[in-house]
């Protein structure tokens, strides 16, 4: 099936019903993504100036960072990843949404969850393992409230009016199967009473951690740009075949990736993820492949827009994950591993694919659930010039700074503190990057809340305009 | 894939493996892991921490010092390393000159220049480490040699690698150092330095303590935070606490006050110096394993 061709007579009653849930999930992204990138930025601050807010216990460096990183995986990426995939099982069923309150539920279920998590941290509850650092009762929130959005899901989608699958399908679905698996096992071995033992805790961490940052971002992502770039570019989608190979090897091999190579564990485990990262780079040329064939040559004059996003978001993909094999590839990670390059390629995969996605994503869906354009498109578009600026000035004096940093710790005639004065100084770029990409989210967040407060003030308007309305003659003689 | 159940087997298989493989399978390999016993002695590793150490390790977690500090130091190899620790009769520059009338042997050659650069400038200090290399019979023979010429030397295992040059272990982490880590707080980034060893490398207390609360104050361009807040700054009572910090200079309170830290710091400090990993083990053997020659 074609995805341009789902502009039926019944797209406006699927927007319609995606108005609420939607609204509810990006709303609240938009404000953790602002809140995400603002505690980033003064972790980033602290690194040139240790001693910035060093009185406030809440917000010394070793909450902040993993407080910011988690609010914008948790508070951003998943609601935001969650509200697309919604919207396109949705339109691609050509039903409208199944059970429409459940995902209003579920939005404000998590972001309450992320609000308790992101408390817990900065207050010292934190269980100190990464990317799992939310304690427990924000744990189950965020765990019930995916389940409840993934019924919904489930539910638009068996319910079907259109019953051919689209290559978007398997992605998305894979997601709604893989967080709860993967949450529910790390939360009940780490984030229980009943801990294992030792090193069992960061395998599992680690098994955790490239399941999510690696793999659940990319399912969702790459789902959303494949139902993206055919139907904005006006194509058919270039390639079922590679599309399949890619999904398939890449379920198959990159959840095998995550262990370090030189971590402290049975050498089995970093080699056989080794090995994995290596095959990793089959998918990612599949992938590479079908998304060229969607780009190349597309008569889309973009200019910042939807499409802009989503092809940058997808070359960010590509990078993102050879980054990520090369890491893992022993003779780099003797380098490469305890410095800034690990960072940075996490905030590649976040700002520079994931974020990309959702923003370009949101930015052509919303228009089409509120039934208006968007109320200032100059800055979406400025959005994007900023957020490209961005992901480059953060992330790439990041991988440099990690790649001097490594070399000055191989030397043992280095001292210590040469390494990490050498970092500080491409750090100090990424700072700005930084800088750059929470301007870009304001605008973001002002185009969707200006929308929501026009929204909300018409149904206001529509409520009293009801009230004021003199009753109909019928009404008074009952 | 026509269906969604093609989809749901497809993702359920490819996740299914690799939980039984990194979830599962670790689980029943390392998770009744026991105590084990260290090379060359009845003693067994690792030993619980104390009370306060414990504690101490909430509160390293609860204030995300992983996010700089690893707590896993490595290694590249293992070498053999002859070291002097008598010189017998012979005076250093004729031993000196022993040593180089060995250079001709065909299985030194390879250590030729390290040896003559160790030896260049040297007074005759002792113990003095002589050769280290990966074979364990040149060694061996080289220990023999010296033994012949009336010299005692000591043949011991090193691990080697930037890590233990740095002086941050005597060999690299291995699985058993975190049995009773309850979380394990292996880090990932060395924004600071490694901490695998503290314990070993700076094992007083005070020392601890006042380089959290002014990091600067022992590492003049340290990007370490202040801990300040785990500290209290109070009037000195009638006489100064016994616990209360030795600051100098632009770190010392104001007059008639005293740094004293609270439980936390204390816990923390109890917790930092617990930090050992020191103990030879089967998997990662540093200590002599030959006898004195």
């Amino acid at each position: 099936m074609n995805p341009t061709e789902n502009k039926s007579s019944g797209a406006n009653e699927v927007d319609a019903s995606l108005r609420v849930p939607l609204l509810a999930l990006f709303g609240g992204a938009a404000v953790w993504l602002v809140v995400g990138l603002t505690l980033g930025l003064i972790a980033g601050i602290k690194f040139h100036a240790p001693d910035f807010l060093g009185g406030c216990p809440l917000l010394t460096y070793g909450r902040v960072a993993p407080a910011a990183n988690d609010a914008i995986l948790y508070g951003f990426c998943l609601p935001a990843g969650l509200g697309v995939a919604l919207w396109i099982f949705a339109r691609l069923s050509q039903n409208p949404l199944a059970l429409p309150l459940v995902p209003v539920v579920a939005a404000n279920l998590w972001h309450l969850g992320v609000f308790i998590g992101t408390g817990g941290i900065l207050l010292g509850d934190s269980t100190g393992h990464v990317w799992l650092e939310y304690p427990r009762a924000a744990a189950v929130l965020l765990f019930a409230a995916f389940l409840l959005i993934a019924v919904s899901a489930a539910a638009t989608f068996g319910w079907r009016s259109e019953k051919s699958l689209y290559p978007s399908h398997w992605f998305l679905f894979a997601a709604l199967l893989w967080f709860p698996w993967i949450y529910s096992t790390a939360n009940l071995f780490l984030n229980s009473n009943q801990v294992p033992r030792g090193v069992v805790q960061p395998i599992i961490g680690w098994w955790f951690a490239n399941n999510l940052v690696f793999i659940w971002l990319a399912l969702v992502g790459i789902g959303t740009a494949f139902y993206f770039l055919p139907k904005i570019a006006g194509r058919p989608f270039p390639n079922t075949g590679y599309g399949l190979f890619g999904f398939l090897t890449f379920i198959f091999f990159g959840s095998w990736c995550g262990i370090p190579s030189g971590a402290p564990v049975p050498a089995w485990l970093p080699t056989l993820s080794s090995v994995a990262a290596a095959l990793t780079l089959v998918p990612l040329a599949a992938i590479l492949i079908v998304t060229l064939k969607t780009i190349c040559c597309a008569q889309v004059s973009c200019k910042g827009g939807p499409f802009c996003f989503i092809r940058f978001g997808m070359m960010s993909f590509i990078v993102s994950g050879i980054l990520y094999v090369s890491a893992a590839c022993p003779q780099y990670s003797r380098v490469l591993d305890f410095t800034w390059f690990g960072p940075a390629q996490v905030q590649l995969q976040l700002f520079g694919f994931a974020a990309m996605i959702f923003f370009g994503a949101i930015y052509e869906i919303l228009p089409a659930v509120m039934g208006k354009p968007l109320p200032l498109p100059k800055f979406a578009r400025l959005h994007f010039w900023l957020a490209l600026a961005g992901v480059l000035l953060f992330v790439v004096p990041l991988v440099l700074a990690g790649v001097v940093q490594g070399e000055k710790l191989l030397d043992p005639k280095a001292a210590f503190s040469d390494a990490n004065l050498v970092a500080l100084k491409f750090l100090r770029v990424s700072t700005t990057g930084q800088l750059l990409l929470l301007l870009g989210a304001l605008l973001f967040a002002a185009n969707l809340f200006i929308m929501t407060i026009q929204w909300k003030l018409g149904l206001a308007r529509t409520v009293i305009a009801y009230l004021k309305s003199p009753l109909e003659t019928a009404e008074v003689k009952s | 894939m026509k269906t969604g159940f093609s989809i749901f087997l497809a993702t359920f298989v490819a996740l299914g493996a690799s939980w039984s493989g990194f979830v599962l399978a670790p689980l029943l390999q390392l998770g009744g892991a026991k105590q084990t016993v260290i090379l060359q002695s009845t003693d067994n590793w690792p030993q619980q921490r104390t009370g306060n150490a414990t504690l101490g390790l909430q509160v390293y977690r609860a204030y995300g010092c992983a996010a700089c500090h690893t707590e896993q130091v490595r290694q590249t190899g293992v070498a053999c390393e002859v070291t002097l620790t008598s010189l017998g009769v012979q005076q250093p520059a004729d031993f000196v000159a022993f040593v180089r009338s060995l250079f001709a042997l065909p299985e030194l050659a390879a250590y030729t220049n390290a040896m003559a650069a160790s030896l260049d400038g040297w007074n005759g200090g002792l113990p003095k480490t002589l050769l280290t290399c990966p074979d364990k019979d040149v060694a061996s023979a080289m220990a023999d040699r010296l033994k012949a010429a009336g010299i005692k030397s000591e043949t011991s295992i090193v691990a080697i690698g930037p890590d233990i040059a740095r002086g941050w272990g005597f060999r690299q982490s291995v699985a058993a150092d975190y049995l009773y880590d309850q979380p394990v707080q292996l880090g990932s980034l060395r924004a600071g330095p490694d901490l695998a060893n503290i314990g070993v490398r700076a094992p007083d207390a005070r020392w601890q303590l006042q380089h959290l609360y002014a990091p600067k104050s022992i590492t003049p361009g340290s990007t370490m935070p202040a801990f300040k807040f785990l500290f209290e700054v109070r009037q000195v009572g009638a006489q100064p606490a016994p616990d209360a910090l030795n600051l100098t200079g632009d770190f010392a309170p104001p007059a008639g006050f005293e740094v004293v830290p609270k439980p936390e710091a204390t816990e923390l400090a109890a917790y930092l110096l617990s930090l050992k990993a020191n103990a030879p083990l089967y998997e990662a053997p540093f200590t002599p394993v030959t006898a004195a020659k």
